[in-house]
């Protein structure tokens, strides 16, 4: 269960690609929703950590488009609603996310991401 | 008492392949427990556990913090300990999200001094390096223990990386057992890193003396 969340913090680590290696993008990925509780202490906690235009483009990647460009200053419950649908209740299952530098593959099956290729590509693959 | 995360869901078949919770488990679970008045207070929002093997550890920090007040992250260079890890976490209802990588190497990048419960229980036991090379390339129930030269091979290199990942309020969890020379590990993440600690708990069990040590700013 790769949620929008988890894929905020995932970063392609291919030896050598250090650059524009960052947010993975998804490829031909099959979504599940899945209620979550709804805490907003945790969101509001959280927000400082995101990577707000990664997360927006992501959502907006598989066709959510309910978030604003940047974060509103005032954090209301409506809001907070809809980034709480976003961010852990969108469970990517199956597809990839593919490194925007090196083109790096990560594929994501049975809700797992597979990081651990990326030890074993040879450096030439890097493309800049 | 928070109880003991259910892993009846895991089959004879699944611990062929992934590390069953054992002595060393529990300790750290012990030392979790003890800190978990604390680690409530503290507000932690980002929890990552390394080498999660059946989601035990990363399940039951879960019931301690509630399950939508921090986020879980584990990961296991084991594919078959993230699939456990999952259905652990579903079985425990805490929302775990299981990578298949090592270490910390896809989070380094965001998670800069970002994560607030760090956990370790790594393959400790003494081995052959070539013996730990195989291991960690095999990515299966060997590379639960293997540890290669005084069992620190794996542990040593996110040694390295820790202050890099803890927040100002984070906490590092490290499982040892004497050979691997607790109060040398200590040392050198003070005297490299700044990072004070202290022994949770230790006990000698089933042969083995086992440490938990925690590490903050
Ligand atoms: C001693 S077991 C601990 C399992 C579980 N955390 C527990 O306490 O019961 C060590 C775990 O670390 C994993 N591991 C070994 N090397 C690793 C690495 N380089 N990166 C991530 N996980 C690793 C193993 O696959 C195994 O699941
Ligand atoms: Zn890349």
């Amino acid at each position: 269960m790769v949620r929008l969340i988890t894929h905020n913090l995932l970063a392609c680590h291919v030896k050598g690609c250090t650059s524009n290696n960052f947010p993975l993008q998804f490829k031909d990925v099959q979504v599940e929703l899945r209620e979550a509780e709804f805490n907003p202490d945790f969101l509001r906690g959280f927000i400082p950590r995101l990577e707000w235009g990664a997360l927006v483009d992501a959502a907006r990647q598989l066709g959510d488009t309910s978030l604003p460009a940047e974060p509103p200053e005032m954090l209301d419950d409506d809001f907070l609603q809809k980034l709480h649908h976003v961010l852990l209740e969108v469970h990517i299952e199956e597809g990839a996310m593919i490194c925007p530098n090196c083109n790096h593959v990560y594929p994501i099956s049975n809700g797992i991401p597979n990081m651990a290729s990326a030890y074993h590509q040879p450096i030439h693959n890097v493309v800049n | 008492m928070i109880p003991t995360p259910d892993v009846s869901h895991l089959t004879k078949k699944d611990f062929e392949h992934v590390y069953e919770p054992a002595e060393d488990t529990f300790i750290l679970l012990d030392a979790l427990e003890q800190d978990a008045e604390s680690l409530r207070l503290s507000l932690p929002r980002v929890c990552l556990e390394i080498g999660s093997g059946s989601g035990c550890v990363s399940s039951f920090v879960g019931s301690i913090l509630g399950p939508s007040s921090a986020l879980y992250v584990a990961t296991d260079i084991n594919p078959h300990a993230c699939h456990c890890t999952k259905l652990t976490g579903r079985q425990n209802k805490t929302p775990i999200e299981p990578l298949n990588a090592s270490l910390a190497t896809p989070l380094m990048q965001r998670l800069k001094h970002a994560v607030d419960i760090l956990i370790f229980n790594p393959p400790y036991v003494p081995t052959y390096d070539d013996e730990a090379d195989g291991a960690q390339q095999g990515a299966d129930i060997q590379g639960a223990w293997a540890g290669g030269k005084d069992g620190m091979q794996v542990t040593d290199v996110l040694l390295d990386q820790v202050e890099n990942l803890l927040s100002p309020i984070g906490r590092f969890y490290l499982v040892a057992v004497k050979q691997n020379d607790v109060p040398a590990i200590r040392r050198r993440l003070l005297d490299t890193h700044g990072l004070q600690s202290e022994i949770v708990v230790q006990r000698r069990a089933g042969g083995e003396h086992l440490f938990v040590v925690r590490f903050s700013r």
